[in-house]
């Protein structure tokens, strides 16, 4: 109670409840402390704790390489590490479901911080993502043990990863705030998106190498998915060099500019619809 | 609200420093803050009534919260804010909290500030009482390593050392409140932002709390109340502000406030009109009936609420149907569970002095009573008796009913009465 009884503050104007809200080192501490709260409850506050998260993607691993290597015998004429590429892909691809579904709810999850307290909104969302993000690190750990033990040679292009999980990270991030203000107004939202993810999962090469279709058109379209490029780059980048990249499977660098398009417009519109809302936030609770 | 007051109360007023000294800086300045909501008359919740019906629904009524409110609140005042429900006091408290942002006008404030709409916000049950503090004090605006070094002092003020690595879920509420107040007290802030959260805790950590909340006027901190406890403010505030219909209804002296917020507060309660003679739902007997009732100050005005110590000047017009050979009539107030207080009688006499009264008379009772009552509801219950037989030719049950204001308010009982009260201590060696 020392600090603020020798200086004469100042008058400052209080611009009222905003996205980042308050200092930035307040929003930072808020957002990891956050983040990292949420994730130690969730995966230590069971039994077997962060077991739990691995065992998901893992049983579903099991499952799909069973259906797809013993019924339907798809995969590995296509793609030289199958059983890899199909468990870095469910890995992937649980990271952007998990963070974008757990946003969806999230305001209304934090109804009475947001009501009752001054706080930065941005954290909310963001902190879903992240707590997502830790996850998906643990799990690529055990990811990585999997691809060595399929005989994957490491290679330099593993030192392009970051940079793809860097845009789907970013993309992650958007979709996450424009779902968490958007549950506020229309709570159908909920529903909606969880269609949407799945169909984004058939929608993205993860069952299937993109180069399982004969007809190159279907391929070209798939490539409008901007998760698609990422995942087929990775894919790539990580497991097959020789595998089509995003450009060949798009059939050439203006292929991609659908996909880039809605890329830049998604982020766009989730920085947008966010700024727009979350003073009003309060209200509409 | 009873145990928080008996904290408040213990500061008293030679506690008082005033920060109202010209030159004062100040720590919050409001300049004409407009904030209306639009309640949606039908309200569009999801997609497909928007698809459907993309116009119809969206009628918004607007209701205007607060319709330019400026005031300044200077460095180390406590301040009140006080107002009915709905009278825009808590959207203020919101706007100044940076909870909901304004439409027009501007707020301006020195230092860091401290909400404390709830205790235990962002509270999480699942985790323990030290990751929860960390968080909480974060949320105040500390940072983790200031709020991890006052872990122990906030932990040892709420008395839950030994429970610090139990989860809150674990938690009784008093220990919740508990642990929620020592965070808000160790938050540091600036300026204290508080809306009725202080009837937390026990008889003990009551005066704890007291004696933080005198640490902190002391040390210069700006507090801002937002309180229905007229006590509260009176005996803590040095200045106050009375909200009524999302404007500025009074501000200043904290007494007036109370006295201009309790005559709000019963201002739309009761009030009789000028009466009917021809009403048919007026008491009414073979032999008498009452045309009307009323309180009135010495001016004569028709009143509904009156303080304490004044004048209770309590009329009643009669007319009486046929002739009688004599009537008295009887009075009892009541208090608002219908528990009678005091009664008092009066005998009807004609222009001569005697008790015969004739058709078509009308009599005007007055009873002028030193009102000895304390702060509440009464009613007035009246019935017309014969002389001969003691029966009742008219009942009039809560014929009047009114609303004591000021006076020191009373735990128990209904009439405070003059007296001489002494404590006197004696010693053995005088007796």
């Amino acid at each position: 109670m020392s600090e603020g009884t020798a200086k004469v503050a100042e008058l400052k104007e209080v611009r009222g409840p905003a996205a980042l809200g308050g200092s930035s080192r307040r929003f930072f501490d808020l957002l990891w402390l956050i983040s990292v709260t949420e994730f130690k409850r969730v995966y230590f506050g069971t039994v077997l704790g962060y077991l739990w998260s691995l065992i998901r993607p893992l049983m579903l691993f099991g499952v799909l390489l069973f259906v797809f290597t013993k019924v339907f015998k798809i995969g590995s004429d296509q793609a030289e590490h199958y059983p890899v590429l199909l468990l870095l892909g469910i890995v992937t691809f649980t990271f952007f479901q998990e963070a974008t579904v757990n946003a969806v709810g999230s305001v209304i999850a934090q109804e009475g911080v947001v009501r009752k307290t001054q706080f930065p909104r941005l954290v909310i969302p963001l902190s879903t993502v992240i707590t997502s993000g830790l996850n998906f690190c643990l799990n690529l750990v055990v990811v990585l043990g999997f691809i060595l033990a399929f005989g994957v040679t490491p290679m330099w292009t593993w030192l392009l990863f970051p940079v793809a999980m860097l845009a789907l990270l970013v993309l992650t991030t958007a979709v996450s705030m424009a779902l968490s203000v958007l549950y506020v107004r229309f709570r159908d939202v909920a529903i909606i998106w969880t269609v949407v993810a799945q169909v984004l999962f058939y929608a993205t090469p993860i069952l299937y190498p993109i180069n399982i279709f004969e007809n190159e058109s279907y391929e070209r379209l798939l490539m409008v998915n901007p998760l698609a490029v990422i995942f087929e780059q990775v894919r790539v980048w990580v497991l097959e060099p020789n595998a089509p990249t995003a450009v060949e499977a798009a059939g050439g660098a203006a292929g991609l500019i659908p996909a880039a398009v809605i890329f830049v417009a998604a982020c766009v519109f989730g920085v947008w619809i966010f700024k727009r809302e979350a003073p009003r936030i309060a209200e509409e609770l | 609200m009873m145990p928080a007051d008996d904290a408040i109360s213990s500061l008293t007023d030679a506690e008082r420093p005033s920060p109202l000294t010209p030159g004062t800086p100040l720590a919050i300045q409001v300049e004409d803050l407009h904030k209306s909501f639009s309640i949606p008359t039908n309200r569009v919740d999801s997609l497909k009534e928007r698809v459907v019906r993309p116009f119809s629904g969206r009628d918004h009524r607007q209701l205007h919260a607060l319709d330019g409110v400026s005031f300044e609140i200077h460095q180390g005042e406590f301040f009140g804010i006080v107002g009915r429900n709905g009278s825009g006091k808590s959207t203020l408290l919101k706007l100044l909290a940076s909870i909901y942002r304004a439409d027009a006008g501007t707020i301006r404030m020195a230092g860091r500030l401290a909400p404390f709409i709830e205790l235990g916000v962002g509270f999480n049950p699942e985790l323990t009482a030290r990751e929860n503090v960390v968080l909480n004090g974060v949320m105040m605006g500390l940072t983790p390593q200031e709020t991890r070094s006052r872990l122990d002092a906030i932990v040892e003020f709420a008395e839950l050392t030994e429970f610090i690595d139990l989860k809150l879920k674990n938690y009784s509420s008093g220990m919740l409140v508990r642990l929620a107040f020592s965070v808000m007290m160790e938050a540091d802030a600036d300026v204290l932002l508080i809306d009725e959260v202080l009837a937390v805790g026990d008889a003990a950590f009551q005066q704890k709390c007291a004696d933080a909340f005198r640490e902190m006027k002391a040390a210069g901190k700006t507090i801002v109340l937002v309180t229905h406890e007229m006590r509260t403010v009176e005996e803590y505030c040095h200045r106050a502000m009375l909200v009524s219909d999302g404007s500025i209804h009074y501000i200043g002296d904290p007494e007036e406030v109370g006295r201009r917020y309790l005559q709000l507060n019963f201002e739309h309660e009761g009030g009789s009109a000028e009466p009917d003679p021809a009403d048919e739902s007026l008491p009414s007997s073979d032999e008498v009936r009452m045309l009307d009732s009323w309180i009135e100050d010495a001016e004569g005005n028709r009143l509904d609420n009156l303080e304490h110590g004044s004048e209770l000047r309590l009329r009643v017009d009669l007319e009486i149907l046929e002739d009688v050979p004599g009537l008295e009539m009887g009075f009892v107030i009541a208090n608002a569970d219908g528990v009678g207080i005091f009664q008092f009688a009066v005998r009807m006499a004609n222009a001569s002095g005697g008790s015969e009264l004739a058709a078509g008379e009308r009599v005007r009772v007055k009873a002028d009573i030193e009102n000895l009552l304390v702060q509440g509801r009464y009613f007035v219950n009246s019935a017309v008796n014969r002389i001969q037989d003691k029966s009742i030719a008219l009942h009039a049950h809560e014929c009047v009913d009114f609303v004591v204001f000021g006076g020191e308010p009373q735990a128990h009982g209904n009439v405070r009465l003059p007296m001489e009260i002494e404590a006197v201590v004696s010693n053995e060696a005088e007796r």
